[in-house]
């Protein structure tokens, strides 16, 4: 892991994203977009501080969407701190596999609202190509000049850990030397809201995963791209390795189309913990999946207490969902990015809105404040909808 | 018509990149730098501004290779729509 860029609604760096995370400050807010008041959620994740214009002259705004938009701002800010290049036969080497829920889902409903509702017989030319699931890796190869395979991953809230456990595998079985992988979502429009109110899912306060009164989730949006090489690679162009990912694992749960099962959970975990040859007590922490939902938030515990027997309780957990929101198709990158950071640093950040406990989550949630503890190894879990779960395991690079 | 030549003007050069001056009448849209898809935002612009429809299919060749036979083409297009509605 030698690059890292993020676009998240706490900032869009990784050095505003990490500060903002360890000094526990949300990026909740009130919906911006301005239709019609159908809507009942008071509270969303949005990227507040992104001006598009900064990024892109107008000719090429013309063909990205905002979810792309994102991914190419995340994905360039990974590529500079790597110190890659683009030419030769590494550019043909470089995998570019970006996670996404919704894809262009704005440029989607905009286009289509027009055309459907008012006497508006044009469709503009871009709307096919911005809306496409893979128009974000496929902006990104472009931007950068990137040659490998590049595509989209789609599993719902775990796309991005998807894509970035297809691109650890990849370049581990030598398929490709380098990969640009992670996930984007930017899917904050009335309508989309209104479908997750109709879910009744939603925090109606704020959201305070594994705590008692905890309402629900908080909608959000971002991207996050992560740069991977394979270690003898980043080593002879000595590259500064930040840390290595050392296991994946995934499976579904061929259960509930919406509601998430332990037994799922812990497979994952399972699986991630022997694919990177780590026993449980190498774990010191887990960036929980923790959404803020009653269920999501009891399961993941009993799968943690599975998984871990006894040392689930010298764990430290958090969800930096309490701060940033579920970014759904961005979520898992996200969250890895805090993963890695926290191990770097030696900081577990917190989760935050954190009132108390509730009987069925009894773990070390982190909360309320960052704590300073030496990590080793951790995990980033991602559970979506359809069952779909996917566990990354990293750990601190020995050099 | 100048109204027509000078907004095509317009609207071809806010997509153009690689030529770095006044569009003319003569100039193809060619060798103003211009690729498929500009000229797909182009027509969409234009079909907006002037409320017709520019009938072109990406896959033949297009009917003006010149910022002018453009203009005439939007030309001709106002002047039918104008007949239509004089007609009813």
């Amino acid at each position: 892991m030698t690059g890292l860029g993020v676009v998240s609604p706490v900032g869009s760096s990784l050095s505003a994203y990490w500060a903002a995370l360890v000094a526990g400050r949300s990026g909740f807010g009130p919906p911006t977009f301005t239709e019609t008041g159908k809507n009942k959620t008071k509270i969303v994740a949005e990227v507040t501080d992104f001006v598009a214009s900064d990024h892109f002259d107008a000719r090429a705004l013309s063909w990205l969407d905002r979810v792309s938009q994102f991914a190419v701002v995340a994905a360039r800010q990974a590529f500079a701190q790597s110190g890659l290049s683009s030419g030769g036969e590494t550019g043909e080497r470089t995998a570019v596999i970006v996670g996404t829920a919704a894809g262009g889902q704005g440029t989607a409903e905009e286009s289509l609202r027009r055309f459907y509702t008012e006497d508006v017989p044009r469709i503009p030319p871009m709307t096919i190509p911005k809306t496409m699931i893979s128009a974000a890796p496929s902006q990104v190869s472009m931007t950068l000049g990137l040659k490998g395979p590049t595509f989209a991953v789609s599993s719902a809230c775990a796309s991005s850990t998807h894509a970035i456990g297809q691109a650890f595998q990849m370049i581990r079985s030598g398929a490709v030397t380098c990969a640009l992988a992670g996930g984007t979502d930017a899917c904050i429009t009335a309508g989309v809201t209104r479908g997750w109110e109709a879910m009744r899912i939603l925090a109606t306060d704020t959201c305070r995963p594994f705590s008692r009164e905890r309402t629900g989730m908080v909608i959000g949006e971002g991207a996050a791209i992560v740069v991977l090489e394979a270690l003898d690679h980043a080593q002879a162009r000595g590259a500064e390795i930040l840390a290595e990912i050392a296991g994946f694992g995934m499976g579904a749960d061929a259960g509930d189309l919406t509601s998430p099962q332990a037994d799922g959970m812990a497979r994952a975990m399972r699986m991630a913990l022997a694919d990177g040859a780590l026993a449980p007590d190498a774990i010191d922490y887990i960036n929980a999946h923790g959404t803020g939902t009653t269920i999501n938030d009891k399961l993941e515990t009993a799968a943690v207490h599975a998984v871990f027997g006894d040392g689930a309780r010298e764990l430290a957990l958090s969800s930096t969902k309490s701060m940033i929101g579920h970014a759904l198709g961005a979520a898992g990158a996200l969250e890895l990015t805090a993963t890695f950071m926290a191990i770097r640093d030696g900081i577990v950040p917190p989760t935050m809105n954190y009132l108390g406990p509730d009987p069925a989550c009894d773990l070390d949630y982190t909360p309320n404040a960052a704590r300073r503890r030496p990590i080793r190894a951790a995990l980033s879990n991602s559970f979506a909808f359809g069952g779909l779960n996917a566990v990354l395991a990293v750990r601190q690079f020995a050099g | 018509m100048a109204d027509v030549t000078s907004l095509v003007s317009e609207v071809i050069a806010a997509r153009m990149r690689s030529v770095d001056r006044s569009v003319r009448l003569s100039d193809t849209l060619d060798s103003l730098g211009l690729e498929s898809l500009d000229v797909l935002e182009i027509a969409f612009d234009l079909e907006q501004r002037f409320g017709v429809e520019i009938p072109f299919n990406a896959n033949t060749k297009l009917e003006f290779d010149t910022v002018g036979d453009l203009v005439q083409a939007i030309e001709r297009l106002i002047a039918e729509k104008a007949e239509k509605a004089g007609a009813r």
